[in-house]
């Protein structure tokens, strides 16, 4: 048997560490230090997994699991990972920039190609949408009082997709080159003629994977919310990131199958000679942009409506009120879900199409704005006749409110084909699209994890690094981006890996500061989460409740056992806790306990994982045995899974009494803590009802202000 | 990471002092500049709109940097203003926070509209337009002067104050030419032309670039474009007309291999329908390089009539 029967076209020359040796250069450099960091890591983990005895539990509890709340947590580690990664090549990226003016800098031009895509490839797969995917599956099914969501098993094949996605091009980083043609990967640049390396290949799988386990997802989801509502909890006394939680899952089923369509036709341009988006031989690319956007406008806001549902649940909770306009807000979230649909072009305006066509769509785009203006005021009025208490989230959200207008605003511009024409392509564009993604879902994201995380491990973040963080990572990301648009506004384009103006330099020196300032922020962060696992006592908030919180998620201990709550909730109104605690209902304990059934844990999920990994590396190196064995692996195993009987196993009552009932004992031996003292070791996470707000505490001005 | 953070530190550093350096003028050299240094009236009714759409937009941008700095004073905790916990609507409150965006919208929509119609690349800017074919190749620009019968590498002259009208299109895989001071992009695309009309009304030289990444040499493929009164770009077409290289089928299909040109070339003399042969090359099965353009033009209106949105003019 030849080489190539078994190894297809993996040569030793595709390893990185090759290309280092046979041509060193510092680009070849900075790619071996970055395929060692990879392989290093990846030892690093098997021998501490190994050490530490940790493999039968990561695959006992974690792998095989098919709870929505470890699932939950693993898609947001994968979010996390890869952004780190993500984050240092934006430094590598911009610190070439700044050495290159007027010269090559250090960085080859395709290096800086592969760069770019992959930064823009990992953070909007394998980090924004594992992140608000992860976030999804922890808090959703929760807040609307369920077990699990509908269908767990599918729940974790997701998961494991978009896990074979994530590894996939990660392992691009040590045998092979990725894609130069960006992450939206246009052809014909894309296509064989033009790019004849495995570089694309490995781009279309593992954007597939991801695009695939995002169908399922939002097909999941969508489901879960439709069907598993406690009783009384109709949809318009769902918590609003449960709305923006379905909006998001309903684009993910219509979104992602496009992308899924356009990367699949490229792969038959590439693999079998068709001609979908050639240059000539009836090939064309433009029903490629079409598609691809088809797909990538939906998702921005499949990034972003999560993320402001958010800042909907931070704002209320943080300012102790009810969340002004919610019917408001939920027709924002729809009308932004809808006219999502129908802007796509709005990419494209230079292709030269007519100027009906343009406006039109221009007009769309602008429209978003709308909805979109209404949910920022919504949010203002929150806060107002509220008591704003300034958390880390709130920092979060005020910066976020701050920003989002500006980013709003140059999106219209954008939205101006007459505008469009001069800054498409440009780093105005790049400094627009940051602008809405990190401090609208990025850090969204991060006000979520400083939110959510005493619920999902029991004890809550250290505050004082949380600010610290917040401190570096909202200048650094004025300071990245802000300079950007100047940039762009005087002819500066996208992806240039040198330039030659001396006017640019201090604006990319400052873009410079502002991703180191990202760079500390993030590694506050991480410091935040050693710390505060360290000081994990005097954190702890076991009784479920830190900040007083007002939907069903909070009412149960933390972390929450494996089947959430033990007995379903009734909910008869939004904010169902807050009215809970008001009316004295809380920590009750209930009629009677039943046997709760719960979903067995799977080896079907990793296995999926493990051979659609190999069948999308086999497809990148051609190596064609190991791609139909894993094909048919991936199907046996399915089909196999349907032979098993058992699924589901059987809870006791005793069990979940027991627990339960301690649970609830200890609720009712502790004294709450008033939100003055929130930040203390006295919070073990029962809220007392504040003093401020009761009757009696009336101030002049209250007179006044009940007159507006 | 704590490598990666010294050192990009050192880095920042680092680049002060060569600021100062960098500061020197480069007398040679084109610069990039923007639409904000317009040279022409397209460029200039670009950034006008621009400067439009921001000043209305601060319409609903301003208040929410007084209201938010507002609210969070007097709502903190411990602040002064009265606390309603359960206040959760209002529908005066509503009808301005709809009302006022959608009006906004309305008339934002109405210069967008009119602009998008106005300065539509595809419109002609007057009477007696030059006419010039543009060819997009890795990594550089083929400039046709159908009328001179020239051409040229790398170097775009235009006639101060008359109308250029460009149909553009591209050898290789997409690309998007601009020239930015001038007027906006358009993308070029094999087999298919598209337009952009221009107007330069101040004599100088601009910077024209491709801004569709196409591989590795894209950060430098970029020309330089000359704007001269009409006497002088007489001249030019004289002398240019004098040069003895000329640009058939065979040197196209040298300059198809890519590279990176640090000099511009000048063609004396231009095969006849050579624009039309380059479309020709991506018509399926059909018309090859040697078809006459007749040909050409009808079998890429069959089969691409989207892609020639104003094919009327042809
Ligand atoms: C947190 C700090 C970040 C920094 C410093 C950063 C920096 C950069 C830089 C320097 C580029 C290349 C610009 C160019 O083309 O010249 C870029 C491109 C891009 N970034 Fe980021 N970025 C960050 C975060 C993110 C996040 C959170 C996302 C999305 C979730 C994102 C998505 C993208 C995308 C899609 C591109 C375009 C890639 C392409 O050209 O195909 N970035 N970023
Ligand atoms: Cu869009």
């Amino acid at each position: 048997m030849s080489w190539e029967t078994i190894f297809g076209q993996l040569g030793w020359d595709s390893l990185v560490f090759t290309g280092a040796i046979k041509h060193p250069s510092a680009s070849e450099f900075v790619a071996f230090g970055a395929g060692s960091i990879v392989v290093l890591g990846a030892v690093a983990v098997v021998v501490l997994l190994t050490v530490m005895r940790w493999w039968g539990p990561l695959w006992r509890d974690w792998l095989t699991s098919v709870d929505h709340k470890k699932i939950g947590i693993m898609y947001i580690v994968i979010a996390l990972v890869m952004f780190l990664r993500a984050l240092i090549e934006a430094g590598v990226m911009r610190s070439q920039q700044l050495a290159a003016y007027d010269s090559a800098g250090y960085l080859s031009a395709d290096h800086f190609g592969q760069l770019f895509t992959t930064h823009g490839t990992i953070m909007i797969f394998f980090v924004a949408m594992p992140f608000i995917t992860g976030l999804m599956n922890y808090v959703m099914p929760l807040q609307i009082g369920a077990r699990d969501v509908s269908f767990p098993l599918l729940n974790a094949i997701s998961l494991m997709l978009t896990a074979a996605g994530a590894g996939l091009i990660m392992v691009s980083l040590v045998v092979g080159e990725f894609s130069t043609g960006g992450w939206s990967g246009y052809p014909p640049f894309t296509g064989i003629e033009f790019s004849p390396g495995e570089g694309v290949d490995y781009w279309i799988w593992s954007v597939t994977l991801a695009s695939i386990g995002s169908t399922l997802t939002g097909l999941n989801f969508a489901v879960t919310l439709y069907k598993k509502r406690c009783p009384g909890m109709d949809m318009f006394r769902m918590p609003l990131f449960c709305w923006t939680t379905l909006c998001t899952s309903i684009l993910m089923i219509f979104a992602m199958a496009p992308l899924t369509v356009a990367t699949i036709m490229l792969a038959l341009d590439r693999y079998a000679g068709f001609h979908f988006f050639t240059n000539g031989d009836g090939g064309n690319m433009m029903n490629f942009a079409n598609l691809f956007w088809l797909f990538g406008h939906p998702e921005v806001y499949i990034l972003l409506l999560p993320a402001l549902g958010v800042w909907s649940e931070v704002v209320s909770t943080f300012v102790g009120k009810r969340i002004y306009g919610y019917t408001s807000l939920v027709y924002a979230t729809m009308c932004i879900a809808v006219l999502s649909f129908g802007v796509w072009l709005h990419h494209f305006f230079t292709m030269g199409q007519s100027a009906n066509v343009n406006a039109i769509f221009g007009i769309a785009t602008m429209i978003i704005g709308i909805p979109t203006g209404v949910k920022v005021y919504d949010w203002i009025l929150t806060m107002f006749r509220g008591r704003i208490r300034i958390t880390t989230p709130m920092l979060f959200h005020i910066n976020f409110l701050l920003t989002f207008v500006l980013g709003g605003m140059t999106g219209i511009l954008l939205a101006n084909p007459t505008v469009d024409f001069q800054v498409h392509n440009s780093l105005f564009l790049i400094a627009h699209f940051h602008n809405m993604i990190i401090p609208g879902v990025l850090f969204g994201m991060f006000a979520a994890v400083q939110y959510w995380f005493p619920k999902a491990f029991g004890f809550r973040l250290h505050e004082g690094w949380g600010k610290a963080a917040f401190w570096s990572l909202a200048p650094g990301f004025l300071l990245a981006f802000f300079p950007l648009y100047w940039l762009g506004m005087n002819g500066a384009p996208r992806r240039t890996v040198m330039w030659a103006d001396p006017a640019f330099y201090p604006w990319l020196a400052l873009a410079m500061l502002g991703a180191v300032l990202l760079l500390v922020g993030t590694v506050f962060l991480l410091v935040q989460i050693g710390v505060s696992i360290r000081q994990r006592r005097q954190l702890a908030v076991p009784l479920g409740d830190p900040w007083d919180g007002r939907s069903l998620e909070w009412s149960i201990p933390s972390p929450p056992p494996a089947w959430n709550f033990a007995v379903v909730p009734q909910v008869d109104g939004r904010d169902a806790f807050t009215e809970a605690k008001k009316n004295g209902q809380a920590y009750r304990s209930p009629a009677a306990y039943s046997d709760i059934e719960m979903p067995c844990n799977s080896m079907v999920a990793p296995l999926i994982g493990i051979f659609t990994f190999t069948l999308s590396f086999a497809l990148v190196w051609h190596i064609w045995w190991l791609v139909v064995v894993s094909f048919i692996v991936v199907w046996g195993v399915v089909i196999a899974r349907s032979f098993v009987a058992q699924t589901n196993e059987i809870i006791p009552a005793s069990r979940i009494e027991a627990e339960h009932e301690a649970f609830l004992a200890a609720a009712r031996a502790t004294p709450g803590v008033t939100r003055d003292l929130e930040m203390s070791p006295q919070n073990r996470g029962k809220a007392a009802p504040d003093r401020l707000g009761q009757p009696g505490q009336k101030r002049p001005d209250d007179v006044l202000e009940s007159a507006i | 990471m704590k490598g990666i953070i010294t050192w990009a530190l050192v880095v920042s550093a680092l680049s002060l002092p060569t600021l100062a350096q960098a500061a020197l003028p480069a007398e040679t050299q084109v610069y990039s500049a923007g639409f904000i240094d317009a040279a022409g009236p397209v460029a200039a009714a670009q950034f006008e709109h621009f400067q439009t759409i921001i000043s209305l937009m601060l319409i609903v941008v301003v208040p929410i940097f007084i209201l938010v700095p507002w609210v969070l004073w007097r709502y903190r905790r411990g602040g002064r203003g009265a606390y309603r916990p359960d206040w959760d609507f209002n529908w005066g409150n509503e009808a301005v926070l709809w009302g006022v965006p959608i009006v906004l919208i309305i008339i934002l929509s109405s210069a967008l509209w009119a602009h998008t119609h106005k300065y539509d690349p595809y419109r002609p800017l007057g009477n007696d337009p030059l006419d010039i074919e543009v060819v997009s190749l890795d990594w550089k620009f083929l400039f046709i002067y159908p009328q001179q019968g020239i051409a040229t590498l790398d170097y775009l002259a235009l006639e101060q104050d008359r109308p250029i009208r460009l149909k553009l299109t591209s050898g290789t895989v997409m690309q998007s030419f601009m020239i930015p001071q001038l007027a906006g992009q358009i993308y070029t695309m094999a087999g298919m032309t598209t337009q952009l009309n221009l107007l330069a009304d101040q004599e100088g030289e601009y910077l024209g670039r491709n801004t569709q990444y196409n591989g590795d040499g894209f950060a430098t493929q970029s020309f330089r474009t000359a704007v001269m009164p009409k006497s002088q770009f007489d001249n030019w077409v004289i002398h240019t007309q004098k040069n003895t290289q000329t640009l058939d089928l065979a040197t196209y299909e040298a300059l198809l291999k890519p590279s990176i040109e640090h000099v511009p070339r000048y063609y004396g003399t231009v095969d006849a329908g050579l624009f039309n042969r380059v479309l020709a090359r991506f018509t399926a099965g059909h018309a090859h390089a040697d078809s006459t353009p007749a040909e050409v033009s009808q079998i890429r209106e069959h089969h691409h009539p989207q892609n020639n949105p104003k094919g009327a003019e042809q």
